[in-house]
């Protein structure tokens, strides 16, 4: 069986004998039901099809220059009934939060309130330019001022900097404002520590800097090793990048001594701040010496994910840090709103055009005024409740990887599958038939076929409940040798296991040009 | 809080299961001190008392469609029907993840397809990948790949590329070994300005990056550009930030370029006071496995249905860490599904019928501005946008008539501040504006500049 390198099977088994809940008979539509089948919009749609009424522009002469384009692009349409109707049947193939649990770990899918997106669609926020002039834009600018001051307060650090586009972005621009610091104070430096457990973007994100990456081991029981950190930190090192709560859901309880030993060695702190979800109102990275941390809007604070973005990931900064922030940033003068856009000669620059996820920023600060001071702390402790009932639930059927509680995610690995046959991946295709998402599987990479389930706080209990009794069934019968429903599963999803290595052996990556749409 | 579901009493319950009395017994490993801090933050609030104090904020801000409206540099006020909107606020699309799960996310795969082939058909270029952030970094990560390519570090930035872009990358490589070669805009000679890219081409070149229609909206044929790039084995990178242009104007491909980079905001999505947008990103089949990002790719599934996965993930953050392409992972997934919405409606006629409509009422705006003393057009070429000098500074003309109800464009100056460019405005003219809005908008310059 092909493997990708994260021992993940990437080739299909083929399905077991599933005759008992096939029909003998194909439909002569090739729908079935409900699941109705739906060909590509270059199959659907013409090159003389519109499903918009735009004025005829008549006749009248071009000042383009001789570039015209005459070819013909290619580019089909649609009536709007059969592009509604071509958008709500994909949409019908996806698994989304409104429809059920989705506890992927470190992602946290928690619910997306619609108020949040009223919001960011009143014409004030979402029909204004980004270069209309300042004086026309000044409740935008309000709105970022005020965001920024529930980040600063609820993380405890002196200045935040929204533009990064999301988690990503954010390392890059908390790294980058570490390199100015150093370069500032002409110290240089050239490594940057990641913990092995650290998700992939902190050690492209430092390369991408510049730096040369060493990894740091964990102790047994899924903490930084702080004996190997001081080890490893001298005067070569730049920048510690540490997540806390960390990939395996634990905090790091020697977290104020790691940040003692980075400042000691001259070092840079950054945090990475996926996990802030389980610790907003209950404890502040800025009483733990953290320097630099990005939030993601689209988890914390629940801007949608939308199938892969957008997000946003503001970076808050520390006294030593906060003067190389990126620009462009909102200024506060009496009653009035500025935006910085040039000439901060120590800022480290500008890392997009413009502002930043304005429409994030709306979500986001709905969320927060919605749910106040009062709502973040609970929201926190029941996310942790949530995993940790999880984790107190099937801990006698799975395996536990670490022991005592743990956040906002409880962390298994497939220790309880050994000679069973089934794999970590089988487990999690058999419970999209059980009519959730997958928990996130082999990740983080330090223990062996990890599941890292996250339920957020916006489950309740009987959705928890109902979770851990599909969770238990299927523990249990993998244990008895019960194979049968996951080998090949999932078999009530709409597609069997996609073959994932032809996808990269022979890649399309598009429809073909000689099959377009005449 | 209407958006916690657990009771008192569930939440009693389950730290009995879990065997704990306290939900700070949970929090064990948080420093004793630091747990519970003061929060000096307000309580939490009703729906409608939320909406109230957004809507106060929001209605102090002037909506680009509550007035005559002429900014553009980069970001397009376009009508967006009602249909986009309402598709991506669908659920299982709004709250779906990025497809890692494919048998239960063929929805979002499907319209990753459909919108990468769309983007390489409007770019006439091979392949396109799931989208990048905007069109800025979506730039930058194209230096990046152009130099993994060629092997080579020397990037030129041609003077047509819009401030911030050109600000992008050159923050973007700060601290790689990376050449930027920025030259500057010479907004009254967009040929010279061409000529000056194509000079500073030379062996050591691992791209030239050229926006057409250029940031004062001038368009050019690039294909010379192209000719000198490959001359010297570097590669053309064309950057076009107002993407219906491309119903109008020879795509980039035709003209020669290796890499196309874009910013899609134009097509389905609102202006959000600049995010989030949308980086469009396409090059040609050899350069595939150098991209960055996402892509969708076709497969089969196990009973040999067709099916989509994405692929080729061996370049990306989290197979490859350190050694990866970029660091990018979320990128603008809904973004791109409400471009790919916008452009089923459009089609390839509705998009040429709207860019013929965008060029017509430029050219209004044109002849309009034209007849105004102490105004001069100083574009030959455009597609929806000019740029004009006053005789006056143009910042404080733009801000005398926003105070009288009419957003007349972007001051040169605000994205150029260190330049000579004082007196000239860009002004872009969309589908949205009117015959009338164009006469107030001269009525009303005419009077600030008498």
């Amino acid at each position: 069986m092909s493997m990708n390198s994260q021992g993940r099977p990437t080739m299909p088994t083929p399905s077991n004998d599933t005759s008992e809940m096939e029909p003998v008979f194909q439909s002569f539509s090739g729908h079935r039901g409900l699941r109705l089948a739906e060909p590509l919009i270059f199959e659907l749609g013409t090159c003389h099809t519109t499903g918009v009424d735009v004025e005829d522009a008549g006749d009248f002469e071009l000042s383009i220059g001789d570039v015209e384009r005459t070819a013909e692009i290619g580019c089909p349409g649609l009536s709007e009934p059969d592009a509604v109707r071509h958008f709500t049947r994909l949409s019908r193939r996806n698994y989304g939060i409104d429809m059920g649990v989705f506890p992927l770990g470190s992602c946290t899918m928690k619910h997306n309130p619609r108020l949040n997106e009223k919001m960011a669609r009143l014409p004030g926020f979402g029909d204004i330019h980004p270069l209309q002039p300042v004086s026309s834009v000044q409740g935008a600018l309000e709105l970022m001022d005020e965001l920024s001051h529930w980040i600063t307060t609820l993380t405890g650090m002196p200045a935040v900097a929204l533009s990064p586009k999301a988690g990503a972005h954010g390392e890059l621009c908390g790294v980058m404002a570490i390199r100015a610091a150093l370069e500032a104070r002409g110290d240089a430096r050239e490594v940057v520590l990641c913990p092995e457990s650290a998700h992939g973007t902190n050690p492209a994100t430092a390369a991408f800097c510049g730096y040369k990456v060493k990894s740091i081991p964990a102790q047994d029981n899924g903490r930084v090793d702080l004996q190997a950190l001081k080890e490893a930190l001298d005067d070569t090192v730049a920048a510690v990048m540490i997540t806390n709560p960390n990939t395996c859901g634990l905090f790091e309880s020697e977290i104020k001594e790691i940040a003692d030993a980075i400042h000691q060695a001259g070092a840079f702190f950054y945090c990475d701040g996926a996990n802030f979800n389980a610790i907003m109102g209950k404890a502040r990275p800025g009483d733990l010496g953290v320097d630099a941390m990005h939030l993601n809007l689209h988890k914390t604070f629940s801007t949608p994910h939308g199938g892969g973005g957008p997000g946003s990931g503001p970076v808050v900064f520390s006294e030593a840090l906060k003067d190389f922030a990126p620009m462009p940033y909102v200024v506060k003068e009496g009653d009035a709103f500025t935006l910085v856009e040039d000439g901060d000669t120590k800022s480290l620059g500008r890392l997009t055009a413009y502002h930043g996820q304005m429409g994030m920023y709306v979500r986001a600060l709905s969320y927060m005024l919605s749910h106040g001071a009062d709502g973040i702390k609970q929201a926190a402790e029941d996310a942790v409740l949530n995993a940790n009932y999880v984790l107190a639930s099937l801990s006698d059927v799975m395996s536990a990887s670490f022991e005592g509680p743990c956040m906002h995610e409880a962390l298994f690995d497939d220790r309880f599958l050994k000679d069973t046959g089934v794999t970590t991946l089988d487990f999690a295709k058999a419970m999209i038939d059980e009519g959730y998402h997958p928990m996130t599987m082999y990740f983080p990479l330090v223990v062996h076929g990890a599941m890292l389930v996250e339920p957020t706080e916006t489950e309740s209990k009987y959705n928890m409940d109902q979770f851990i009794r599909s969770m238990r069934g299927l523990a249990e019968e993998a244990r008895e040798g019960k194979v049968a429903r996951f080998e090949g599963a999932p078999y009530f999803a709409p597609w069997k296991r996609l073959d994932e290595t032809q996808a990269a052996r022979q890649p399309v990556l598009r429809h073909p040009v000689a099959e377009a749409a005449e | 809080m209407r958006y916690l579901p657990l009771t008192n009493d569930d939440r009693q319950a389950m730290l009995a299961k879990i065997g704990v009395r306290h939900i700070d017994d949970l929090f064990r490993d948080v420093p004793k001190g630091d747990l519970n801090p003061e929060i000096d933050l307000p309580r939490h609030q009703s729906e409608m008392s939320v909406e109230r104090q957004l809507s106060r904020m929001a209605a102090k801000n002037i909506s680009a469609g509550s007035v005559p409206f002429f900014v553009g540099a980069g970001a397009y006020k376009h009508h967006v029907p009602a249909t986009v909107d309402h598709m991506i606020q669908r659920g299982e699309f709004l709250t779906a993840y990025t497809p890692y799960q494919p048998e239960i996310a063929q929805g979002t795969l499907q319209y990753l397809f459909e919108f990468q082939t769309l983007v390489a058909q409007l770019t006439g270029m091979d392949v396109a990948n799931a989208s990048m952030y905007d069109g800025s970094t979506a730039t930058a990560e194209a230096v990046m790949m152009a130099r993994r390519a060629t092997r080579k570090k020397r990037a030129i930035m041609a003077g047509s590329l819009h401030a911030h872009y050109k600000a992008v990358v050159e923050t973007t490589t700060q601290f790689t070994d990376d050449e930027i070669v920025s030259l500057s805009s010479s907004p009254t000679d967009p040929e010279a300005e061409l000529q000056a890219a194509i000079d500073a081409i030379d062996d050591t070149t691992s791209c030239v990056v050229v926006q057409n229609p250029g940031v004062n909206g001038s368009v050019l044929d690039l294909t010379r550009v192209a000719e000198a790039a490959h001359a010297h084995k570097a590669l053309l990178i064309v950057v076009v930030t107002e993407v219906v242009s491309l119903g109008l104007i020879k795509s980039p491909g035709e003209m020669g370029a290796d890499i196309v980079v874009g910013e899609g905001q134009s097509i389905g999505n609102g202006l959000n006071f600049g995010g989030p947008y949308l980086g469009l990103f396409a090059t040609n089949q050899k350069y595939v496995r150098q991209m960055p990002g996402r892509l969708c790719g076709k497969t089969i599934d196990a009973d040999g249905n067709e099916g989509f996965v994405l692929t080729l993930s061996t370049r990306e953050q989290h197979i490859r860490r350190e050694k990866a392409t970029s660091n990018i992972c979320t990128n603008s997934g809904l973004c791109s599904l409400a471009f790919t919405v916008h452009m089923s409606l459009l089609g390839e006629k509705g998009l040429r019928q709207l860019a013929l409509v965008n060029h017509k009422r430029t050219c209004e705006l044109r002849d309009a501005l034209n007849s105004i003393d102490g105004v001069e057009v100083l574009n030959n070429t455009f597609f929806n946008e000019i740029t004009v000098r006053l005789s006056r500074p143009a910042a404080a003309v733009v801000d005398t008539l926003a105070a009288d109800g009419v957003l007349a464009g972007v001051p040169m100056s605000r994205l150029y501040p260190d330049d000579k460019v004082d007196d000239l405005l860009i002004l872009a003219a969309t589908e949205t504006v009117t015959s009338d809005d164009i006469s107030t908008l001269a009525a009303k310059l005419k009077e600030a500049l008498s």
